[in-house]
């Protein structure tokens, strides 16, 4: 499964939005209504599925979905999982 | 020595004396690892990670004064290297600056406030997300009577440890999803090297108000502090726990 399919997984498993508004260029809490807490706790299962953790400084990068999947991929070296 | 707290890491701020100091051996007693960190310039943690390793618990010492956020999060960094994770947190750090506010200078107010409030922030910002990542953590606040029934001349030091409890509250319900438990403990009148520095006829004067007649000790208040960082409870949390002799009912 690509690591997009995944992030795109977690974000309808563990966030309650809209499927339809669920795509890479949406803004976390501008475009799907998220509350910075919900956004933590979503950044902490991440970090628990794909093993990484993700410092402070790279926490405030991550506005969009895409933001995200960049950021694991990078971390991972690679787009499967 | 009964284990309860085997395989556990705690960090205990301001352990070099005092409650603190009962409070990391009571939990090196029970088997805990315990990292002793303290500000103190002196032999004070030393000596207290010493008595710590002769009745055979593994200890380490840490120089850290809470109110600098970078220290913090490198001394728990740390800690969880050396030790092997972090389990428990005890926020036990603390000053007073007493004076009546009307005199109080600025600096004596925003000192306490630091210290007590801040360097408990300081310390559960790093080790909540090392507990959150473990799914298993224990935060105990140490907060006061006086947050409660107030003291002419703290007005600096019960609103920090009121504050103490408020944060309290809160961080309780922001880890709770993942079994983490966030409590805090006020002490009422505790016979320590601090409070035997006050005059003979304030002492008699407190004691006379208390229902039991006498000063707890700083064992008294560690042996909570080890229920709240035990298995026992584990259904605990956001709470404020007295112990005061009967001075204060919550």
């Amino acid at each position: 499964m690509s690591v997009k399919d995944r992030v795109l997984e977690l974000v309808l498993e563990n966030l309650e939005v809209d499927a339809a508004a669920v795509v890479p260029a949406a803004k976390f809490i501008d475009d799907l209504g998220v509350s910075s807490m919900d956004l933590w706790e979503l950044v902490l299962v991440m970090e628990d599925v794909f093993d990484l953790e993700v410092p402070d400084e790279d926490l405030a990068k991550i506005v969009t979905i895409q933001d995200a999947i960049d950021f694991i991929e990078s971390c991972l070296g690679r787009k499967e999982v | 020595m009964s284990g309860e707290l085997a395989g556990k890491v705690a960090l205990v701020t301001g352990s070099a004396r005092g409650i603190g100091r009962e409070i990391a051996l009571a939990l090196s007693l029970e088997g805990a690892a315990v990292a002793v960190a303290d500000v103190a310039g002196d032999d004070g943690p030393e000596s207290t990670r010493r008595r710590l390793e002769s009745r055979g618990g593994r200890a380490a010492y840490y120089r850290l004064d809470v109110t600098d956020f970078e220290a913090a999060a490198e001394t728990v960094r740390q800690v969880t290297l050396d030790l092997g994770g972090l389990h428990i947190l005890v926020n036990n750090a603390g000053i007073t600056g007493d004076q009546a506010l009307g005199r109080m200078r600025a600096e004596e107010w925003r000192r306490v406030l630091e210290v007590n409030l801040g360097g408990a922030f300081n310390l559960a910002r790093a080790a909540s997300r090392i507990m959150l990542r473990q799914r298993e953590g224990r935060i105990v606040n140490l907060s006061s009577i006086v947050a409660r029934i107030g003291r002419s001349g703290q007005t600096n030091y019960a609103a920090s440890k009121a504050g103490i409890e408020g944060l309290t509250r809160s961080l309780a319900l922001e880890l709770a999803h993942r079994g983490i438990t966030v409590n805090a403990v006020a002490p009422g009148f505790i016979d320590t090297e601090m409070t035997r520095l006050l005059p003979a006829e304030t002492r008699e004067e407190i004691f006379d108000r208390i229902p039991m007649k006498r000063p707890g000790t700083a064992a008294e208040v560690a042996e909570l502090v080890v229920f709240l960082a035990g298995p026992h409870a584990a259904y605990i949390t956001g709470q404020t726990l007295h112990v005061n002799g009967g001075l204060y009912f919550s």
